[in-house]
């Protein structure tokens, strides 16, 4: 079981999280080509170590979370909101 | 190597087994060959086949970075099967049937194919709605397909839950040609035969860089020293992205996501055919292995990963499947579990196709399917590797169908890689 440190709820159990996938996806913008697009929307670097990919606390508090995790032995470097917002607002709290 | 018949047998039988040879050799590295095929598991040992065997090219290295057999062709869950209806796949895939029917025959070595019969349930009218429309167009192009309804159904396996009141079972769809096979005979079987043509198996020779020139992959550095290859295959699946970038290709669509099998303690003879609780209801499917093991799996652990363990929510998840529809393996006790490494794609489908290097050709994507395909992967991606071009079949299943808009999406679900279970 991996456990994420949720930075609203606290740390939980992945079960209750939902994979989102690669966070570090840049959308081109709505004029680009369609390679741009094509490598946007389909390939993926899939990275063998520590990758940022988005978690979606769907039995918990409901928002979207980025973390940082070995795809190889699933330790967790750190754990943020998406939203870089958020990350403001979680930061001044602490 | 020693042809297995009924005479040597009984000639061996006599002479304290003593005749017998090595089933394959284990040569030093050549400096260079015609083709190297990198990935020792069933579809890199059927590809070298093929190559000696259709192609006639039997200077060929197959580089495995363990032993044979004991990547993804060894932690499967052995189902053979060919129901599938996007154009490309159910050609490639009833083809792929059609060599296993053979399969022991032309290897020479049992690979204890049974055609047990492939029984997908049905829960929903819905369900069956969209069952009929694939089986329909399976009967189209002349792969056995047909329904059961419950009365049929209730008399073949009577000891499914018919009382399962969430996801009542109405009935199946099923292929009767399909069925099961021995996953390590099917590798030691491809492996034999291609070292009897003349095939280099090089285990224990794990990939470290490539050298490339004018363009080209040049020679292979391996852990065995350098390799230089005319042609180079890669049939790595599980760690395809991890070659490729080795290659400086960059991206690929794909994601390595980890998928559980299980085995239990053996029982007695308990269920005839390969049944799937999947149609309509949860993701599970089971048969029992020739020793008396029930084998059986569910979903991807739900997130990428490279570990080839699984993760203890999905075993209950399965286990909970388990007991929905076979509530008679309650008390049986769970000998083994592990996990292999898929190459999950963007459209469910796999990659036997050219790549930006010319001499490079990539055999990847197997997702949940590797194992019933590996005959016809290996029919077909030599066909590439030897006519430089894709068959008919697969002429679609390349990098460039997504920017084209032509993907090969057998279930709809679009670009997601681990919901193309």
């Amino acid at each position: 079981m991996i456990r994420i440190n949720c930075p609203y709820c606290g740390e939980r159990d992945h079960s209750e999280f939902s994979y989102g996938g690669d966070a570090t996806i840049n959308y081109p913008s709505l004029d680009a080509s369609e390679k741009d697009w094509t490598e946007a929307i389909f390939f993926r670097k899939n990275i063998k170590g520590f990758q940022f990919e988005t978690w979606h606390h769907s039995n918990g508090c409901r928002m979207w979370l980025v973390v940082e995790r070995s795809t190889v032995t699933h330790e967790i470097k750190s754990v943020k909101p998406c939203h870089p917002d958020l990350q403001k607002v979680v930061e001044n709290n602490k | 190597m020693t042809k297995f018949n009924a005479w040597n047998v009984i000639k061996n039988g006599l002479n304290g087994q003593s005749y017998w040879t090595r089933q394959w050799r284990d040569p030093e590295p050549k400096s260079s060959y015609d083709v190297v095929i990198i990935g020792g598991g069933l579809h890199g040992l059927a590809t070298a086949y093929y190559l000696a065997k259709n192609h006639n090219i039997k200077n060929v290295a197959v580089l495995e970075k363990g032993w044979i057999g004991g990547g993804n062709a060894g932690r499967n869950t052995t189902i053979v099967r060919s129901n599938y209806m996007m154009p490309g796949n159910h050609e490639f895939y009833e083809h792929s049937l059609k060599l296993w029917e053979n399969l022991s025959h032309e290897l020479n070595y049992n690979v204890m194919f049974s055609q047990r019969a492939h029984v997908s349930l049905f829960h929903s009218p819905g369900a069956k709605d969209s069952v009929s429309r694939i089986y329909n167009i399976m009967r189209l192009h002349g792969t056995d397909a047909e329904l059961w309804d419950l009365k049929t159904l209730k008399k073949k396996i009577p000891h499914l839950n018919y009382h399962n009141s969430r996801f009542p079972i109405l009935g199946a769809a099923v292929q009767k040609r399909a069925g099961n096979a021995r996953h390590d005979a099917v590798a030691w079987g491809y492996a034999r035969a291609a070292d009897t043509l003349g095939v280099d198996i090089l285990q224990n020779c794990e990939v470290t860089g490539f050298t490339r020139k004018n363009g080209n992959i040049e020679s292979i550095q391996t852990s065995r020293g350098i390799i230089k290859g005319k042609k180079i295959g890669f049939a790595v699946a599980g760690n395809t992205s991890v070659l490729w970038q080795m290659a400086e290709l960059g991206n690929l669509p794909i994601e390595s996501h980890k998928l559980q099998a299980f085995v239990s303690e053996a029982v007695k003879p308990l269920l005839d055919q390969v049944v799937v609780y999947g149609v309509g209801g949860a993701h599970f499917y089971i048969s029992q292995s020739d020793k008396g093991s029930m084998v059986f799996g569910g979903d991807l652990d739900w997130y990428k990963s490279y570990a080839q363990r699984g993760n203890l929510p999905m075993v209950q998840d399965v286990a909970e499947a388990a007991m929905a529809i076979f509530p008679s393996l309650g008390r049986i006790r769970l000998l083994r579990h592990w996990a292999g490494v898929m190459d999950m794609t963007m459209d469910g489908s796999f990659f036997i196709c050219k790549t930006p290097i010319s001499n490079l050709y990539l055999n990847a994507g197997w997702n949940y399917g590797g194992f019933k395909a590996s005959p016809a992967s290996g029919w077909y991606f030599a066909d590439l590797i030897a006519n430089e071009s894709p068959h008919n079949y697969v002429q679609n299943h390349n990098l460039e169908r997504f920017e084209k808009g032509i993907n090969i999406d057998e279930r709809g679900a679009g670009p997601d890689p681990k919901l193309h279970g």
